[in-house]
């Protein structure tokens, strides 16, 4: 919403500066976006009378004016071809600050003479590209005037971010009546005598749709010259960024933007018959004000005449029945429409207009008359003719209603304390009227259809009263042991993210869609309308993703086409399964692509495989407090992963995560060029920890010192490495505490089909220490447990 | 006696001469030994009447323990000699880079969260947690958005095929547009007080310089039987300070509206112009003070109480959100918000944060 100043007074007596007018619009709720201030950029170059103008002494092209000003005679040297003896033009005095450069003008020394000023050229003050030569002025503007005066842009601009709900700031008028609320002036009395119009209105009014249209006032004025509008009518549109059109026109504008009043004029001598107010139907056509023709829905409300729809109320008029420069007679119509429904076929149709925005939002009714009563003032003011009486159908919608409310409340809602009297005269003020004892009845005014119950009166309470008078009161919590204000999922997310991030990798944040096509890769080709998105905002992004990975995937790609090709990267973050509110998992993901590391003196450089994918679950896991070490290791991980490098980690039918190579034909597809190793964690899997508390368990440090004894087996290279250690584990389960491979072989010396696998075992003896008899016993038990479980035999 | 002592001038002057391992062993072998010299003179203690044996003996003993001590020292000394030599060659180039460790970095926007649930933690809220695919009832709703509001039919939410499983508004599905249908779950689940804090991403169909279609929110909710907007004030304005790490940072609440609150209340904050760039805080004499709007707040509506089941004639208090990109860009000086999605490791290594380095309030920087 933009407005003027000086349209601003034509409602508020006041004389408070355009500075403390803006703060208090924004602090009383009524944000100033931009002001536009002419007058104050323009303030110090004023009209000056150039004496004389004679060549400089040293230079050709240069004259030395003396050039008298409010302040006195100035001598300025001036290379313009047009300064001379005689003229006026515009003087910007040491000081000030030229538009166009942003420079501070300083006395200067031009060959040898002081310069004390300047005369200054269009482009210097940002009017124009004109640098030829310098502004020059009428003779009948005094020395001294201001620019922006000569200019006629002496008047601010504002523009206010207007929230839905104050659709009665949506008028000058209702801008005024805030301020004057706030303290910033007296809002002036409204011309509203009621027109003598002794005529009679050929055309009737009939409503058909009540609920789209409640009232309608029609008014027939005759014998009206339209014409240009009024300078001053013309400037105040202008200013707002409105183009002035005709005097009628204009009207309808201006009572849009002063008084919030939206209104139609008609040509009547255009109009079939008589007017009335119904449903459109659909396939019906209107060549809209807009120059754009609609093709009407059902239900939009219409007004018709004998030859259909001629405008569509609140909306937009018509072209057919609008008003020319040979416009004679007017039908001028001010009605009131149901904010839904224009709300609906605005939408519908895709028309933004200021009325459309206006009675959306639900403007005064009450105001419909002397709305009309002012429009008319105005069109016989400005084109003459004769008025008839007004025409009505419908009748007023009831608006009234009565909010209770105790002014004691206020402090205990609000935190402050606004004495009654003062929160009573800043609801009158804006027009509510209070009855009522200690608990008031207090109606809203007509053009306040937002405020429904004491919260709204509270709101209108303070924000007059200021914001700023809130006291900051602490909501520190008084107990010295605070709830733990991580959820579980919250915890896991960030341990997993700190053991990730700390193992190497970078964290992302990727989209929480993707490619449909994509999609279905990482979904075991499974369907997935139920998570693809209506209106997604493109193809590739279409569908919510069922995976975090093949995003990873796909940034590895991105990397990689950026010079940076080794790159670990995770995420931790949804997945989704349905659009359930339970469908969706909290996934710890992660990929590595290329190299372990870049290439490096210290050694060689590995590809990253799956066991970094496996190492990276279970530091994830553990991190989550998971229990990766007892976990069952299975080969069944989703289909794009790689079918032998790959396995699921589980509790029973729980998977606690996934971790192996991604298959190469799914990423030949996604075009990336080197081997991609993964991982997914399943954060809300993880069983909840069962222990409470702080305390750990006891240690016991064993008194004697624990023996290993290192076995080697020659085994089929199918034999799982994890059968070794558990059958090895298996042979004491009172003195094994440990055991773990350390040499895998196969090759020369190892007949194909079979593998050489190396294990440490740890004995730890109780009570007293081994003899070489026991030790012996218990190797020969772990050698019979592991020949038993894999087939194996002991290599010598 | 002069035997002894020109036996320990001769000897020491020996040990001290001996510039190798083996000549001092030699030394030690003819003083010492079996056969050495001192071992020859104490054996012949046993023919001395006691008297004599004693005051020789004694001699005898303080000698050897001295050129024992002597060569031991020597010994030390020359097998350091030998060490510096060895080392003196034992050289590496030490310009040479260590052996490579990755290291990962943590996102900003977890960073931003980290240090909210820290900040809110301490003030005694608790985190909630929300789906990101809602329906229409709890994204709009039960958040007072009236039938018609153009917010709900707005071009920029996106919309997933019903759910034929429930019925009306709740089979409408939506992804959340904000974070507040997280306020409605937790409250419709929870009796009052309340006292929570939520983050999560939320969807708009919008993707221009300045708008992602997938972007992150932080939600705040604190009902109770006395929660006044003064608490909320308050909350409002330790958070951003702490937040921003600028005690005096200044805070502007200005009123404004949303369905969901009411009254309403914009918040800004305090900056002034550096150059091209900005600085956040309180103008010094002579700066323009400058404002920057970063969320919205208020008490919360009564329709939203009533619609979860919460009666507003006995509990009332606050809300808030804010959009985490947009704070997380101020306090750290990242430039473009497209940049967060991207997962650019170059992006990803410098805007993002130590893993070992986590935040907590009570650590400055």
């Amino acid at each position: 919403m933009k407005f003027t100043l000086s349209w601003l007074k034509r409602h508020l007596d006041t004389n408070a500066s355009l500075d403390d007018i803006c703060a208090k619009l924004t602090a009383i709720g009524l944000e100033v976006e931009n002001v536009e201030d002419k007058a104050k950029l323009y303030a110090p170059f004023k009209v000056a009378y150039v004496e004389s103008a004679e060549k400089h002494p040293d230079a050709d092209k240069l004259k030395l004016c003396k050039v008298k000003t409010e302040k006195g005679i100035i001598q300025v040297v001036c290379g313009a071809p047009n300064a001379r003896t005689g003229m006026k033009g515009i003087f910007a005095p040491e000081g000030s600050v030229i538009p166009n450069t942003g420079d501070v003008l300083k006395k200067g020394m031009i060959r040898g003479v002081e310069s004390q000023g300047m005369l200054v050229s269009e482009r210097e003050m940002n009017l124009s590209d004109e640098h030829k030569g310098i502004i020059e002025v009428d003779e009948k503007f005094a020395i001294g005037t201001p620019l922006a005066e000569v200019l006629g842009l002496n008047d601010a601009v504002i523009e206010i971010n207007l929230t839905p709900n104050r659709i009665d700031a949506a008028g000058v008028r209702g801008i005024a009546r805030d301020l004057a609320a706030a303290g910033l002036g007296k809002l002036k009395a409204l011309d509203e005598k009621s027109v003598k119009a002794p005529g009679k209105s050929p055309i009737a009014v009939t409503i058909d749709d009540n609920d789209g249209c409640p009232l309608f006032l029609g008014r027939y004025i005759e014998g009206v010259k339209n014409g240009p509008s009024p300078q001053w009518m013309q400037n105040l549109l202008k200013s707002v960024g409105l183009r002035p059109i005709s005097a009628l026109v204009d009207i309808t504008n201006f009572m849009s933007m002063d008084a919030c009043r939206p209104l139609h004029v008609f040509d009547a001598d255009k109009i079939k018959g008589n007017i009335r107010v119904r449903q459109t139907k659909k396939g019906e056509t209107l060549e809209g004000l807009n120059d754009k023709t609609y093709t009407l829905p059902d239900g939009a409300v219409g007004i018709c005449d004998d030859s259909g729809v001629v405008a569509l109320g609140g909306i937009v008029g018509g072209v057919p029945s609008s008003c020319t420069i040979d416009t004679v007679n007017v039908f001028v119509e001010a009605a009131y429409f149901n904010p839904q429904r224009i709300s609906r076929t605005g939408r519908d149709l895709q028309i933004d207009s200021d009325a459309r925005y206006r009675f959306e939002r639900g403007i005064d009714p009450e105001f419909t008359v002397t709305g009309m009563e002012i429009a008319t003032q105005l069109i016989l003011e400005l084109c003459g003719g004769r008025a008839s009486t007004i025409v009505t159908a419908g009748a007023m919608p009831k608006w009234q209603r009565t909010i209770d409310y105790d002014p004691a409340w206020f402090q205990s809602y609000i935190g402050v304390d606004v004495p009654a009297d003062k929160q009573k005269n800043i609801l009158e003020s804006l027009g509510f009227e209070i009855s009522g004892g200690k608990t008031w009845k207090i109606q809203p005014p007509s053009w306040r259809g937002d405020v429904e119950g004491k919260q709204d009166i509270a709101e209108e309470v303070i924000r007059i009263y200021g914001f700023e008078h809130i006291p900051l009161l602490s909501v520190h919590s008084e107990s010295s042991v605070a709830d733990p204000a991580e959820t579980l999922t919250l915890s896991r997310t960030r341990k997993a993210r700190n053991a990730l991030t700390a193992r190497g990798m970078d964290e992302c944040v990727t989209w929480s869609f993707m490619g449909r096509e994509q999609a279905l890769a990482f979904n075991d080709n499974k369907p997935l309308e139920a998570l693809t998105l209506k209106n997604p905002i493109s193809s590739d992004l279409d569908v919510m993703r069922p995976s975090i990975l093949p995003n990873l995937i796909a940034a590895a790609g991105y990397n990689h086409d950026r010079g940076q090709s080794d790159v670990a990267l995770c995420e931790i973050g949804p997945a989704f399964k349905s659009v359930k509110p339970d469908g969706q998992a909290i996934v710890a993901a992660g990929i590595r692509a290329g190299n372990n590391s870049a290439r490096h003196w210290a050694g060689p450089v590995r590809g990253a495989d799956a066991y970094d994918a496996k190492a990276d679950a279970f530091a994830a896991l553990e991190a989550c407090g998971g229990p990766a070490a007892s976990a069952q290791i299975t080969r069944d991980a989703p289909s794009y992963y790689h079918p032998g490098r790959s396995g699921a980690l589980r509790l029973g039918p729980n998977v606690l995560a996934y971790f192996g190579e991604i298959h190469p034909a799914i990423l030949d597809e996604m075009g990336i060029k080197t081997a991609v190793s993964g991982f997914e964690v399943f954060l809300q899997n993880i069983p909840e920890p069962k222990k409470k508390g702080t305390e750990k368990s006891l240690l016991k440090i064993e008194p004697l010192q624990a023996v290993s004894r290192d076995f080697a087996f020659l085994v089929e290279s199918k034999v799982n490495a994890d059968d070794i250690v558990k059958a090895a584990k298996s042979a004491d389960k009172n003195l094994i505490t440990d055991a773990y491979i350390f040499d895998i072989y196969t090759g020369k010396g190892i007949e194909p089909g079979k593998k050489s696998v190396a294990f440490a075992v740890t004995i730890q003896p109780r009570e007293k220490s081994l003899t070489d008899a026991e030790l012996e016993e218990i190797s020969k038990k772990i050698i019979g447990a592991v020949i038993a479980k894999t087939g194996g035999t002991l290599r010598s | 006696m002069t035997d002894i002592a020109s036996l320990k001038t001769e000897l020491a002057a020996q040990i001290g001469a001996a510039n190798d391992l083996k000549t001092l062993d030699d030394l030690r072998v003819s003083a010492l030994g079996k056969k050495g010299r001192i071992t020859g003179l104490m054996s012949t203690l046993g023919q001395m009447d006691p008297e004599e044996r004693k005051v020789k003996g004694q001699a005898l003993n303080e000698l050897k323990n001295e050129i024992a001590g002597l060569i031991a020292k020597q010994e030390s000394a020359l097998k350091r000699q030998e060490m510096d030599g060895r080392l003196a060659n034992e050289v590496i180039d030490i310009t040479l880079s260590p052996r490579p460790e990755r290291k990962g970095r943590i996102h900003p926007i977890s960073q931003t969260i980290d240090e909210l649930v820290t900040i809110f933690g301490s003030m005694g809220f608790t985190v909630a947690e929300g789906p990101d695919i809602e329906d229409d009832w709890h994204n709009f709703t039960a958040l007072n958005f009236p039938p018609g509001h153009p917010a709900r039919e707005m071009q920029d939410t996106f919309f997933l095929p019903d759910d034929s499983s429930e019925k009306g508004e709740r089979a409408k599905k939506v992804l959340r547009t904000h974070t507040s249908p997280v306020q409605i779950r937790h409250m419709t689940a929870n009796k009052p007080p309340i006292k929570i804090v939520c983050f999560g991403r939320t969807y708009r169909s919008d993707y221009d310089m300045t708008h992602t279609p997938m972007f992150h929110q932080m939600e705040c909710l604190y009902i109770g039987k006395d929660v006044t907007m003064g608490h909320l004030k308050g909350c409002l304005t330790d958070f951003v300070q702490a937040f921003f790490g600028i005690p005096d940072l200044p805070v502007r609440f200005r009123p404004s509206f949303f369905p969901f609150t009411e009254p309403s209340a914009e918040v800004d904050i305090g900056y002034v112009k550096k150059g091209d760039g900005i600085q956040l805080g309180k103008a010094k004499d002579g700066e323009e003070q400058r404002w920057l709007e970063i969320l919205g707040s208020g008490m919360v509506h009564p329709n939203v109480l009533k619609n979860c089941g919460i009666d507003p004639e006995e509990f009332q208090g606050f809300a808030f959100g804010m959009g985490l990109e947009r704070a997380t860009m101020l306090k750290y000086g990242i430039p473009d918000l497209r940049t967060f999605f991207e997962s650019d490791v170059r992006w990803l290594e410098h805007y993002g944060f130590d893993p070992l380095s986590r935040p907590n309030t009570a650590a400055k920087g």
